[in-house]
């Protein structure tokens, strides 16, 4: 009896501080990363700058939520930011399609060499960093309203009797939700649409999608379309779950990157597998274990340290570890991607 | 125009500026934007060999100026004796555990077959080896941090002139560019990117909370300095006498209240040791010059340029690509650590929570692409200007939004807000600048070839 | 008038000129292949009737229009259809999706095409479903034909079809372009297998350093003594 609630405690402890969070985040990175996977499909480079388009869609959908709680729009139970949230990819994905028409489309007509393309994003990245400080400044500003808590830490000790609490917040839930949401709708378009299946065309051969008549441009700018769409999403999620701050999406990009990459570069599905792979490694590899494990062991026996691998600091580190894994392992990604 | 008559022009124009700063701002401002000016140019030129000679996308320059910071540390600052009394011993069994799983895990990698076994094997050597490598490590850890943890509590360095760390800062970078190189080098342009900039985050994580290593974020201040202190300048007879022959009589001949000349003197004390940061880094830069340029103009740079054009030609030439391109990543990077440690010098401290990719990597890269890939007095003149811009876009932006202001009431929220965001421009102006010369002028300011109709 | 022709097409890829002077003509309902040594410009010779390549001098003509200034993509959409040699299906994509690309520009109901792709090949209609990376090499050009098949073309074009597939499945591939040239479709294809190709031909062109050598048909040029000699091993 006694080993039984030990195991019980020992789950929702772990469930409280490593599943459900890997879940929400792996959710966020998944959705960042199939923006940056599907735009090296189709336009062959890294875009270094998907880090601040996630800040802007964030900032923006900071705006109208402001915007609409000025209004007394606002909900209970839902935070306001959900029905900001189509006003602002609108506007990112107009600011998308300003920045290709105006930076990138000349390097595709030239048919620059990658790295050409990769040095613009940085262009672009400085140019939206100091957009979106501009705008917005560079605190930290916390826009979740409704309801906070689906499950609170104390009601569930109260409701099942272990002494470990697990909390559910609201926006991991919506978090994953929306993002299984976006994946399944992201996937009917890819492959039931005809728009969809030329995107999937020109990412695998672009001379061969060309020839069948395609319209390169089309597929370029739907491609932005959707990548900005994913990169709101995925931006105003991780807002709502823990604050927005311009700067951590910055920090953002490695791990985006390093999912698509674990994934397969070019494999949407793999961009998905990988958020999740790198949350779950992040999260894992940075967790104090100890009282984990002393729920586990037997009695009397308790481990000196923390029980961490690494400490919460080295959060990067995890992402390039597993990137450095996956390179000299298996250089195509999980799902075979292309080789970078 | 030809290539040498763009060379004089751009650097007068930039001479010029720099005099304007001097006479409208103060000396003082002017030989501080100077100085940055030098350091950036050692960094772009490092840079510019890795990709402007060999067209490598390193977006970790930010790394190589950290561990050139660290070194200065190391070497300049009096080694700390009660912390390594009390966490020698630890650490120095930690380290040897290190040494002994790589060991160990090179043999099992040699010896055993590719398969389940080895992968195994791997495991366990590995786990083995970081249990062992904890236990001493955190021991040691925990005692050095201990040691006065409000003045030192990490190891410190070894004491010598701190002008040595430019030497060591170079190696110490090198060694990294080394390791780094062999895990990511023959992989596309878009991955050793990646690869790189992740290295450069983790870098700055260590150099953030290994505090017996660098103090982490409570700063390393008082470094050792080459150069005199303005306090005993400023007490010293003979500068005090220089000052006085300059300064002593007014415009009409009588001799200046004593009030004032302090304050000269103390003015003066300044000027002058930037002067002297200016002769040492101006004498860096130019050396680095002299080699950058043989080297460029030498069979190992003409190799290196074809490589860049042609990869596929070259290494069905019989050439050895990655080693070639490890080679001059290796070179840049320590180049770029030389840099680092001049910085830190500069400085005077040593904190790592300054290091960031945009300050440190991305603006870097602003510079090589303005200046001119392949060109060194092109990574030069897009140091200078690009540092200019960086300084002088935040005063500027400022006065700008204070004319604006002058249309808003006092209290009114966006002119507060304006205030605030101000220093924000320059990052839309960098980017812009990089966007613009990146489209019409991708050659740069210098191009690597003088064009032949201009 | 032949319905598709290229009259004196001279250029290469921006160098030196790989190609000179070359006349290449092909008639509906009629196969005309290019054959010659390596290096010869074959391939280049077609891409150039694709719009490919810069031209220098000379012009393509097709159903009596001169569509030298038209890019690939407009050709494509003229009629023309064209098969590369390496990489000509979507590896990631079922046969089907394949299929559905070829028939992109298409607005019509493809359902009838298709049907006719999968009478011609029965195989792809069994493996519809599957990923086209996975078939073997002759399943793979049959899924690069029909792709290009799917457009209703009025000309088809090959380059090297036969390139690294069996003899056993050269010779059904063949019998297949010969069931499509029924169709009243007019096919110009260029072969390394020459005397299997010129076997099937109804008009040959030998290629030498980009010029013409030898123009005539496909049995003529196998009865030639000289063209036997040089070309086709004795």
């Amino acid at each position: 009896m006694e080993n039984s609630i030990d195991l019980l405690n020992a789950l929702a402890l772990i469930s409280n501080y490593v599943l459900i969070p890997s879940l929400s985040y792996g959710s966020q990175l998944a959705l960042g990363a199939v923006g940056v996977t599907l735009v090296f499909g189709i336009l062959r480079f890294a875009n270094f700058a998907h880090g601040e388009l996630m800040a802007f869609g964030c900032m923006a959908t900071i705006f109208f939520t402001w915007w609409f709680q000025s209004m007394g729009i606002t909900h209970s139970f839902f935070p306001t930011a959900l029905l900001a949230m189509p006003f602002a990819v609108l506007l990112t994905v107009l600011l998308v399609a300003v920045i290709d028409r105006s930076v990138f489309r000349f390097y595709r007509r030239n048919k620059s060499r990658p790295v050409t393309f990769v040095v613009a994003s940085v262009g672009v990245m400085f140019m939206l960093n100091g957009l979106v400080r501009i705008l917005v400044g560079t605190d930290e500003i916390i826009f979740r309203d409704g309801q906070k808590f689906l499950i609170k830490a104390g009601a569930f000790k109260k409701m099942t009797g272990l002494s470990e609490g697990l909390a559910l917040k609201q926006t991991q839930v919506l978090t994953v939700v929306l993002a299984i949401i976006a994946v399944f709708l992201l996937f009917w378009f890819l492959q039931r649409t005809r728009t969809g299946k030329a995107m999937r065309a020109f990412s695998d051969n672009e001379d061969l999608a060309l020839l069948s008549g395609i319209n390169p441009e089309r597929v370029v700018m739907v491609t932005w379309i959707v990548a900005a769409s994913l990169a709101t999403l995925a931006g105003v999620l991780y807002g709502l779950d823990k604050s927005f701050k311009p700067i951590v999406y910055f920090h953002l990009l490695l791990p985006i990157f390093a999912s698509a990459i674990v994934g397969g570069i070019g494999q949407p599905v793999g961009a998905i597998i990988g958020g999740y792979i790198v949350a779950f490694s992040e999260i894992t590899a940075t967790y104090a274990f100890k009282k984990f494990i002393t729920y586990l062991a037997p009695d009397n026996f308790a481990p000196e340290g923390l029980g961490q691998l690494l400490s919460t600091e080295y959060k990067f580190a995890v992402s390039f570890i597993i990137l450095v894994i996956v390179l000299l392992v298996r250089p195509t990604g999980i799902l075979r991607g292309r080789v970078l | 125009m030809n290539n040498k008559n763009r060379v004089v022009l751009s650097f007068s124009i930039m001479a010029l500026l720099l005099l304007t700063v001097g006479y409208g701002q103060s000396w003082n401002v002017a030989l501080a934007i100077f100085n940055m000016c030098l350091i950036s140019a050692v960094m772009s030129m490092g840079l510019n060999m890795q990709w402007g000679y060999a067209g490598l996308f390193n977006a970790g320059v930010m790394a190589s100026t950290a561990i050139g910071g660290l070194t200065a540390v190391l070497v300049s600052y009096s080694p700390v004796m009660k912390a390594w009394s009390a966490g020698g011993t630890p650490l120095t069994a930690a380290f040897t555990a290190l040494l002994i799983t790589i060991a160990f895990g090179l043999l099992v990698w040699k010896k055993i077959k590719k398969g389940f076994f080895r992968s195994l094997c791997m495991t366990a050597v590995v786990l083995t080896g970081y249990v062992f490598m904890r236990i001493y490590y955190d021991e040691a850890t925990l005692a050095i941090e201990a040691i006065e943890p409000a003045k030192t509590g990490f190891l410190g360095g070894l004491g010598l002139p701190i002008i040595f760390s430019w030497i060591a800062g170079g190696l110490a970078a090198a060694g990294l560019a080394w390791i780094v190189g062999r895990i990511s080098l023959g992989l596309r342009s878009d991955y050793f990117a990646i690869a790189t900039l992740g290295i450069s985050e983790i870098m700055i994580s260590i150099l953030k909370n290994e505090d017996w290593l660098s103090r982490g974020v409570k700063n390393v201040t008082g470094l050792d300095r080459p150069v005199p202190y303005e306090v005993d300048l400023q007490q010293s007879e003979w500068f005090i006498n220089l000052v006085t022959r300059f300064h002593g009589t007014a415009d009409d001949g009588s001799p200046v209240s004593a009030d004032i000349l302090r304050e000269t003197i103390q003015l003066s004390a300044g000027v002058f040791v930037k002067i002297c940061y200016s002769g040492l880094f101006l004498a860096v830069v130019l050396i680095i010059l002299w080699f950058a340029t043989r080297a460029l103009n030498s069979p190992w740079g003409r190799m290196m340029r074809a490589i860049r054009d042609n990869e596929t030609a070259a290494s069905a030439m019989g050439k050895d690509v990655t080693s070639r391109h490890r080679q001059v990543f290796i070179i840049g990077s320590a180049v770029i650590g030389i840099a680092g440690a001049m910085l830190t010098t500069l400085d005077g401290q040593f904190t790592p929570g300054s290091y960031i990719p945009l300050r440190f990597t991305f603006l870097i890269w602003v510079m090589v692409i303005i200046g001119g890939s392949g060109n060194n007095l092109g990574a030069i003149i897009g140091a200078f200007i690009t540092w200019f811009v960086w300084i002088e876009a935040e005063p500027a932006s400022l006065w700008l939004v204070s004319h604006v202001n002058v249309l808003l009431a006092e209290t009114n929220p966006l002119r507060v807000h304006l205030q605030e965001v101000a220093p924000h421009i320059r990052m839309v102006l960098m980017g812009l600048i990089l966007v613009l010369v990146l489209r019409f002028t991708p050659k740069g300011i210098l191009p690597e070839k003088a064009p032949e109709h201009y | 008038m032949n319905y598709l022709s290229g009259e004196y097409l001279t250029g290469g890829y921006g160098g030196a000129d790989i190609i000179r002077d070359c006349n290449i003509f092909v008639d509906k309902g009629e196969i005309a292949v290019v054959v010659g040594p390596n290096g010869a410009g074959k391939s280049t010779a077609m891409k150039a009737l694709l719009g490919m390549l810069n031209l220098h001098k000379g012009h393509v003509f097709l159903d009596g229009q001169d569509i030298s200034g038209m890019s690939p993509q407009q050709r494509v959409s003229q009629g023309m259809a064209f098969v590369p040699q390496n990489q000509n299906v979507f590896v990631t994509m079922t046969v089907q999706e394949n299929l559905e690309m070829g028939a992109y520009l298409r607005r019509d109901n493809i359902t009838e095409t298709m049907n006719q792709v999968f009478e011609l090949f029965p195989v792809l209609k069994e493996k519809r479903k599957q990923i086209a990376g996975e078939l073997s090499g002759g399943q793979r050009q049959q899924v690069a034909v029909g792709r290009a098949l799917m457009t209703r073309p009025s000309v088809l074009m090959l380059d090297e079809p036969t390139a690294g597939v069996s003899p056993i499945v050269m010779d059904e591939l063949f019998d297949r372009i010969i069931e499509v040239k029924r169709t009243g479709i007019a096919i110009l294809m260029v072969e390394q297998n020459a005397r299997q190709a010129l076997n099937i031909a109804d008009r040959g062109f030998v290629l030498v350093t980009g010029e013409n050598r030898f123009t005539d048909t496909g049995e003529a040029l196998l009865a030639n003594e000289e063209v036997r000699k040089s070309f086709l091993g004795g």
